[in-house]
Order: C-alpha cells, then sequence, then structure tokens
C-alpha cells in the first residue's frame, strides 16, 4: 500500500535523475537552471512590494530629515550604531509596552538605506525622539556610564570636538532625490547654511529653515556648545526626530498579536 | 610566483598592474580629504608591490616545461596562505569585539576602535577574508581534479585572487575610517562593489573555461555547488548594492531602495549570503574532500542532486524570515517561514549524504582528526540548519530576534560548519599541494580539533543562554500587568555569558593560530613526497577525480 503510493514518486525521481545525469555534462546548462531556480524567489518577494499599495500606509503628515539631521544619520551609520540598535517596533505586546506603537512602513519611507537592524545588544531607537533631553544625549554619547552604570556602548567624546563637515550635503540631498526623495531645488541647494542654522536658533539662517522644513522643526544648539556646529549637533538632532516624522503610527493603531 | 607565466603574461600582468596603479592615482588624487583618496593610496601601494613582482620576472627566461602535464597549483597555495591568514586577523578582532562586549572600556579611546566600526572588520574578515579565500583557492583545486584539466589562464587566477584581496582590505580598512553602507555583509561603498562585480566576472569566465577543457564527461557534483556560489553571490551583490553616490569623488553613497523594499532587499542579499557563500561554496569543498579523505564514494548520487536543487531553489524564498513581526506584509513573512522549513529537507539530505558517506570508514574518523573536522563540520551544518529552521518558525522567532540566539545560531553555522570543513580541506589539502609527506605535526591537528570543538560548544551555549534569557526577560510581565524588567536589567544577567562568549572564542582564535604554525612548518620543514597520479589526463585509468558514485 505504501509503496504503491510511492510509486509515482519513485518513478519521477528515477526520470529526473537520469536526465540530470545526461545534462550535467552541459556547464551552460546547468548555469541557466542555476540562475532560473534561484531567481523565482526573490522575484515573486521583492517586486510586488513595488508595485502593491498597500505595502506602504499614506501619510501626509510625512516629512522630511533636515539637512542637520540627514547629516546626524549618515554619522549614525558611520559609526555602525544600526549593529547594536534596532529601529523597528514589532507587532508584539511587549515591544509596545517597552518602545510604543510599532514601526510602520511608511516611517522608514524615504530611509535609504533603512535601519531596522538585526541585534538590539542596545534597546530599539524607533522612538527615541523627545524622550530625552539633548543634555541628556550629550552626556550619555560622551561617557555612557556616567549615566546608565550598566550599559556597555562605546563612548563617542570625540564627535563634541568635530566640526561639522558641511559643504558635500547639496550632493548628498541630491543623489538622495536621484533616488526618490522629495527634496526640492531650494532645499538642495541651501543644505549646506541650513545645516549650520538649525544649530544656531536666533539667526537668519534658522528662520529660514524652519520655512522650509515646516514649524515643527526643532532649532536648537543640540550639543549645547553656543560657537560652533559640531558632528554632536547633527546626530543629537537625528535622535531627536526618529520616530517624528509622521505621526501616523499614533493614529488609532489596533493592538498587537500576542 | 611568476616563474610559470610566459613572456606575453607577464605583460598582461604588467598591464593590469600599470592600469591599476593608475586608477589608484585617480581616486587618491580625486578624493583628497574623503576616505576615497586613502582607499586610493592603498589601490596604489597594492598595485606597486605586483608591479615590483612582475617587474622582476619580466627579464626571467620563459618557463621550459611543458604546461599542460601539470595542474597550475602556485594560486591556490597563495590562496590557502592568505586564507589562514585572514583567519588569525577575522578571529582575533572576534575575540576583540566579544570582549568590548564584556568589558567596554577594552579598547584604545580612538574613533576607528569602537564596537561599530570593529565588528564589521571580524564579520568581513572571516567571512570574506577566510571564507572567501578558502573558497577561491579550493575551487581552483577541485576543479582542476575533477574536470582532469589544467586552470584555463595564468593570469586571470591571479587576478581574480589578489583582485578579491584587495577589495577585502579595502572594505576593513573603509570601516575603520567609518566607510560603510550599513548593509550587513555588503557594508563596502560603490567603488569597491564595482571592483567586486569585475573580479568575480573574471572568476566565472574562468570556471567556465576550465569546465569546458574538461577530460570527464561529467561535471562532478563539488562544482555544481561553486557554480551555484559564483552566479547567485554575483546576482544577489550587484541587486543589493545598487546605489547613487554623493559625489564621485567622495565615498558615501545612499541606497536605491528605501524602507520596506530596502528591508527585503537587504534580507533577500543576507540570508542568500549565508545561502551561497558560507553554504553552497562549502558543500561543494565538503563533497570533494571528504570522499577523497575517507577514499569512500559519496553515499548517493541521487541525495545529491535533491539537495543540490532543493538548496538553490528554497534558500531564496528565505530571507523574510529576518523580518517577522516587522512592517514588511504579512504575506511575504509567511512565504519566507513556509520555505524556510521546507529547507530543512534538502540541508538534512547533505548532512546526512556526507554522514552516510563515512559509513565503513569511523575507524578512519577516530583515528584521523581532519577527517574528524570534515565529520563534524557536517554534523554542526545539520544541526544549524535544524536550527535555522526552527527559528524561521514565526512564534519562535518572536523570541529569538534581536537577542544572541541569532548570533549563536550563527556561530554554530560559521564556527562549526563553515570554519571546521576550511580546517579540515586545508589539512588535507596542504601535504599534497606542497608535495609533502603529511602535515608538520599531526599532534597540532589533533589539538586544534579539541580546541576548535570547545570553543565553538562554549561560544554557542553561552549565547543560547544569554539569547533566550534576555528575550523571555523583555517579555515578563509583573502581576500588575507592568514590563517586570528594564532593558538594563537584561544586561547585567547577559554579562557572564558574555565572559563566556569570550574565553570559547579565544579557545578557537588559538586553534587557528596553531593551523598557520603547523601549516608554515609543512611548507618549511615536513619531509617532502611526490602524489603519483595528480596531473591532467584524459585517461580514465589513472586516478578517477572523486571516488566514483555509485
Ligand atoms: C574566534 C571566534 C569568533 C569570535 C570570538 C566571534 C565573535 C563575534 C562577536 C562578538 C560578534 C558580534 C555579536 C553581537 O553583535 O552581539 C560576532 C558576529 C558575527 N560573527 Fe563572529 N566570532 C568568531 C568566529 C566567527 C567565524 C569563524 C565566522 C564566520 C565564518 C563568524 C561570523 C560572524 C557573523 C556573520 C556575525 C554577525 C552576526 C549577526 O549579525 O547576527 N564569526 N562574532
Ligand atoms: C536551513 C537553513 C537555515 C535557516 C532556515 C536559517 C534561518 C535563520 C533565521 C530564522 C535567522 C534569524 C533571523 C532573525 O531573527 O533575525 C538566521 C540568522 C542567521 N543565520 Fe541562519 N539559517 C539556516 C542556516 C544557516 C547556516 C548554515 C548559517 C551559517 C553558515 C547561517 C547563518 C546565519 C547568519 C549569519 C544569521 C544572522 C543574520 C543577521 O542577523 O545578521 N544560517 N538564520
Amino acid at each position: 500500500m505504501f509503496r504503491k503510493i510511492l510509486s509515482p514518486f519513485a518513478r519521477l525521481f528515477e526520470f529526473h535523475a537520469r536526465t540530470h545525469y545526461r545534462t550535467e555534462r552541459h556547464s551552460m546548462a546547468l548555469t541557466l537552471g542555476i540562475i532560473v531556480a534561484a531567481g523565482v524567489g526573490g522575484f515573486v518577494e521583492i517586486a510586488p512590494l513595488f508595485t502593491i499599495d498597500e505595502t506602504v500606509e499614506a501619510a501626509p503628515d510625512m516629512r522630511l530629515y533636515t539637512p542637520l539631521e540627514q547629516a546626524g544619520r549618515d554619522i549614525y551609520i558611520r559609526e555602525g550604531c544600526y549593529a547594536c540598535h534596532s529601529q523597528m517596533i514589532r507587532t508584539l505586546q511587549d515591544e509596545v509596552d517597552r518602545y510604543g506603537p510599532y514601526s510602520l512602513a511608511v516611517e522608514s519611507q524615504y530611509d535609504h538605506p533603512m535601519l531596522w537592524g538585526s541585534k538590539r545588544t542596545g534597546p530599539d531607537l524607533a522612538r527615541l525622539g523627545n524622550k530625552y533631553s539633548d543634555d541628556w544625549h550629550v552626556r550619555h554619547l560622551v561617557d555612557p556610564r556616567a549615566v546608565v552604570p550598566e550599559s556597555v556602548m562605546p563612548q563617542y567624546a570625540f564627535l563634541l570636538e568635530r566640526t561639522l563637515e558641511t559643504e558635500s550635503l547639496p550632493d548628498r540631498l541630491a543623489a538622495l532625490r536621484a533616488v526618490g526623495v522629495p527634496y526640492s531645488d531650494e532645499q538642495i541647494a541651501n543644505a549646506d547654511a541650513d545645516a549650520r542654522g538649525q544649530a544656531r536658533p536666533g539667526t537668519d539662517a534658522a528662520d529660514v529653515v524652519s520655512e522650509r522644513y515646516g514649524d515643527a522643526t526643532s532649532v536648537r544648539h543640540f550639543d549645547g556648545q553656543r560657537d560652533r556646529v559640531t558632528e554632536m549637533d547633527a546626530l543629537v538632532a537625528y535622535l531627536q526626530i526618529l520616530g517624528g516624522l509622521t505621526d501616523a503610527a499614533f493614529a488609532n493603531q489596533p493592538l498587537g498579536e500576542e | 610566483m611568476m616563474e610559470r607565466l610566459t613572456g606575453a603574461e607577464r605583460q598582461i600582468a604588467l598591464m593590469i598592474c600599470v592600469v591599476m596603479a593608475t586608477v589608484g592615482l585617480v581616486m587618491a588624487a580625486a578624493g583628497r580629504g574623503d576616505p576615497m583618496g586613502s582607499h586610493g593610496a592603498i589601490v596604489l601601494i597594492a598595485a606597486g608591490i605586483t608591479t615590483f613582482f612582475v617587474l622582476r620576472a619580466i627579464g626571467e627566461p620563459e618557463p621550459a616545461e611543458d604546461r599542460t602535464v601539470n595542474y597550475y597549483d602556485d594560486p591556490t597555495k597563495a590562496g590557502l596562505v592568505i586564507a589562514l591568514f585572514w583567519a588569525v586577523v577575522g578571529m582575533g578582532m572576534g575575540v576583540w569585539v566579544a570582549a568590548q562586549l564584556a568589558w567596554p572600556d577594552l579598547r584604545f579611546d580612538a574613533a576607528w576602535s569602537s564596537f561599530g566600526r570593529i565588528r564589521p572588520v571580524h564579520t568581513s574578515g572571516v567571512i570574506f577574508g577566510f571564507g572567501g579565500n578558502a573558497l577561491i583557492a579550493t575551487s581552483y583545486h577541485v576543479m582542476q581534479r575533477t574536470s582532469r584539466a589544467r586552470l584555463a589562464g595564468h593570469v586571470s587566477p591571479w587576478f581574480v585572487l589578489l583582485g578579491f584581496n584587495l577589495f577585502c582590505i579595502v572594505a576593513a580598512s573603509g570601516y575603520l575610517m567609518g566607510v560603510t553602507q550599513s548593509k550587513e555583509y555588503a557594508e563596502p561603498e560603490w567603488y569597491a562593489d564595482i571592483w567586486l562585480v569585475i573580479v568575480w566576472v573574471v572568476y566565472f569566465v574562468l570556471y567556465i573555461r576550465t569546465l569546458a577543457r574538461r577530460n570527464e564527461p561529467h561535471i562532478y557534483v563539488a562544482n555544481w555547488y561553486y557554480m551555484a556560489f559564483i552566479l547567485v553571490v554575483a546576482i544577489l551583490h550587484i541587486v543589493n548594492n545598487l546605489a547613487v553616490p554623493a559625489s564621485l569623488t567622495g565615498a558615501k553613497s545612499y541606497s536605491a531602495f528605501a524602507g520596506v523594499q530596502d528591508a527585503m532587499t537587504q534580507w533577500w542579499y543576507g540570508h542568500n549570503a549565508v545561502a551561497f557563500f558560507l553554504t553552497a561554496g562549502f558543500l561543494g569543498m565538503l563533497y570533494y574532500f571528504l570522499p577523497k579523505r575517507a577514499e569512500r564514494p559519496i553515499y548517493s548520487y541521487r541525495l545529491s542532486i535533491l539537495s543540490f536543487w532543493g538548496i538553490v531553489f528554497f534558500y531564496i524564498w528565505a530571507g523574510s524570515h529576518h523580518l517577522h513581526y516587522t512592517a514588511l506584509p504579512q504575506w511575504v513573512q509567511t512565504l519566507g517561514m513556509t520555505f524556510s522549513v521546507m529547507l530543512l529537507v534538502p540541508s538534512w539530505a547533505s548532512a546526512g549524504n556526507a554522514l552516510m558517506t563515512l559509513n565503513g570508514a569511523w575507524h578512519k574518523v577516530r583515528d584521523d582528526a581532519t577527517l574528524r573536522f570534515m565529520m563534524v563540520a557536517a554534523v554542526f551544518y545539520g544541526l544549524s540548519t535544524f536550527e535555522g529552521s526552527f527559528m524561521a518558525v514565526r512564534a519562535v522567532n518572536s523570541l529569538s530576534h534581536y537577542t544572541d540566539w541569532t548570533v549563536g545560531h550563527v556561530h554554530a553555522g560559521a564556527m562549526g560548519w563553515v570554519a571546521l570543513i576550511t580546517f579540515g580541506s586545508i589539512y588535507s589539502v596542504v601535504p599534497l599541494l606542497w608535495k609533502r609527506e603529511t602535515m608538520y605535526s599531526w599532534k597540532l591537528v589533533e589539538w586544534h580539533f579539541w580546541l576548535a570543538l570547545a570553543g565553538t560548544v562554549i561560544y554557542v551555549f553561552a549565547m543560547w543562554n544569554s539569547g533566550i534569557i534576555q528575550g523571555l526577560m523583555w517579555r515578563t510581565y509583573t502581576d500588575s500587568g507592568t514590563l517586570a524588567y528594564s532593558f538594563t536589567d537584561t544586561l547585567v544577567a547577559m554579562h557572564p555569558y558574555y565572559v563566556a562568549r569570550a574565553c570559547g572564542g579565544a579557545l578557537f582564535l588559538t586553534g587557528a593560530i596553531l593551523a598557520a604554525y603547523n601549516v608554515y612548518m609543512t611548507i618549511r620543514h615536513a619531509p617532502e613526497k611526490h602524489p603519483e597520479r595528480d596531473y591532467p589526463t584524459s585517461s580514465e585509468a589513472a586516478e578517477p577525480a572523486v571516488p566514483a558514485a555509485e
């Protein structure tokens, strides 16, 4: 009985083995076979993500990173913060209770590349913005264990000393526009001045930043130093906007699965 | 190194060096003030050193021997030595990285030595430096032996090997300077990525041309795996690294994809880097060196076909299991989970095929540490794929994701499977290549085996504990319905396991250093012995490529 059920499979298997024995004499047949077999899965899973509209929610209030925040994001990447911190709150009750509403696709719509992360050596940062003061961040980055004694995070005191390089920001924003972030010509042209303006409240440059990027933009001495714009300014500005690009996630979110 | 090249080949080599030097110069000049400039200098120096060797050889007499009667093993030898060098560097970095998590101040107070910058030096160092060089070197060896034909070309094998190492050096030095795309296992920036594509195309052409010369009607299984490794890695690499540079004179670029599409593309890449870099290529090694060393035919030819196509087809779908419960649409998560579970069948078929091959040779496994390396590698391959399929189930992943359980799984695969099969293959091929009787010291091989096994077991158990404890603490609630533990509570709980992991890693590293020493002494001091039948031939009567199947 068992044999009977299995025998068609055995025959198929036998047939396959024999054909294979013949085709494996041809290296090009093997090459094509591999490309086709390995191509299917990726195509089926990735291509629809670009075409199905529901993949990314609509969020009319979604705003862009300011040049200073983008510069901070680039520093976050440069230092490898993503190796220890995720930016993706999963749809699980305990994560929602610990970190806030679960992450939506739209929140990283303009993140080239995304920084969802794969390991939480430190806590998730998707909703870090406005959770702590600028001063807390600066002290924490300068000496993590002075603020959180158990922490294993490295210190980044040197960021406070390094003047932020802003001349390349127009190029960087232009590259981002090339991959799909809707920066305007004006935003790109003034990226350099806007980046410095955002960390210098009270100056003319500061006022235009809010005009260009919306009133919700925070204009502050992020690193507490009035005389210069440092890499610390940029990084803290970025950390303070995490989770703040849109309110979509807070709007009536159904709770996660257990 | 150059003596087996003809005059014309030496000139081609020289031309390539000059082109490279020019590229380096242009990069150095254009990228002044940017890390790209330093990379230009590195390219220039690398080209300079190679030019020196080529120039020294260019006036020498041409090779007198008839090159077709022998295999071309010089690049293989160089590749193996370089692989051992990277093993020590990459695993040394691993121990340092591990130590920083246990004692975070264990670093010079410099920007380059922070965890985030040296961690990718570890991962790229072991995966690409150690694993990649071992794969390239053994693939040269295996494709010649199983085709019973000499490599198709004398410059291109060097180009691939040295070009690949240039990529590795640019990658590793870049991370220390903060040059990274942040995509795991695809961190190098755009110019390094373009360079790797060139190297890889040459590699594929070399492989196909050598196969075309074969004196053997069938393409042996090991070669299918190496081919899958070369081809699919090329596809993955090109797609995942699509990016727009901010400027042609700087390193920074922005990924072509964003958000959820980027996440899916990245883990389609990431998981299949595991599949086609860390698995397919090494299965190629397993399918050649294990039967060879055991002097037993592969247990089942059919099983090997089944598992080959199963692996090539199923693995590609599995990437989305890295994104369970995230903003990735649920249908993709479900597909990833389903295929990951099905993947267990071809994976265990491969592991089983390897272990069944040893039937009748168990006494050799007992006596021969080299064969034992390969046997234990097959066992760890079975274990880590079982664990992987288990972790891909959504409910399990909700606990394991983001924790050290993943890291434990990674190293069960990476140390237990990838590194052990590589060391086994190195020990079995080194005496043959350098025409030595045996390895310099079998006792050191034995020591290495036990150190590596102990190191892996300690590492993996420590991470299982730490990962599961942390995962459970995160989701524990008090009676009043609030979370019971803060994040820092979990850090305290994990500390002892981090110390244990660093110790396990140190044992493993010691083993790798012993291996490097043993290989060095074998080359230098072991008594000579010329193998009887190790040359290209069309005669079936000579040594069959591998003990025949079925
Ligand atoms: C001396 C032995 C080794 C030690 C001490 C070591 C240590 C480490 C440490 C501490 C991490 C970082 C984990 C974290 O972020 O929490 C890591 C990550 C990693 N290592 Fe190793 N490692 C060793 C050997 C290897 C080998 C031989 C391979 C591969 C062939 C490997 C591949 C990886 C990979 C792929 C990751 C990234 C894991 C992830 O992102 O989840 N390691 N290793
Ligand atoms: C049937 C085979 C396998 C399956 C289904 C599988 C599945 C998985 C799963 C579910 C994860 C965790 C994803 C997450 O929660 O983030 C993972 C991570 C990983 N696995 Fe496997 N695995 C398999 C075999 C292997 C083998 C043989 C190796 C190593 C040689 C390996 C290396 C890795 C690496 C490096 C990661 C970490 C990726 C990262 O987060 O950076 N896997 N795998």
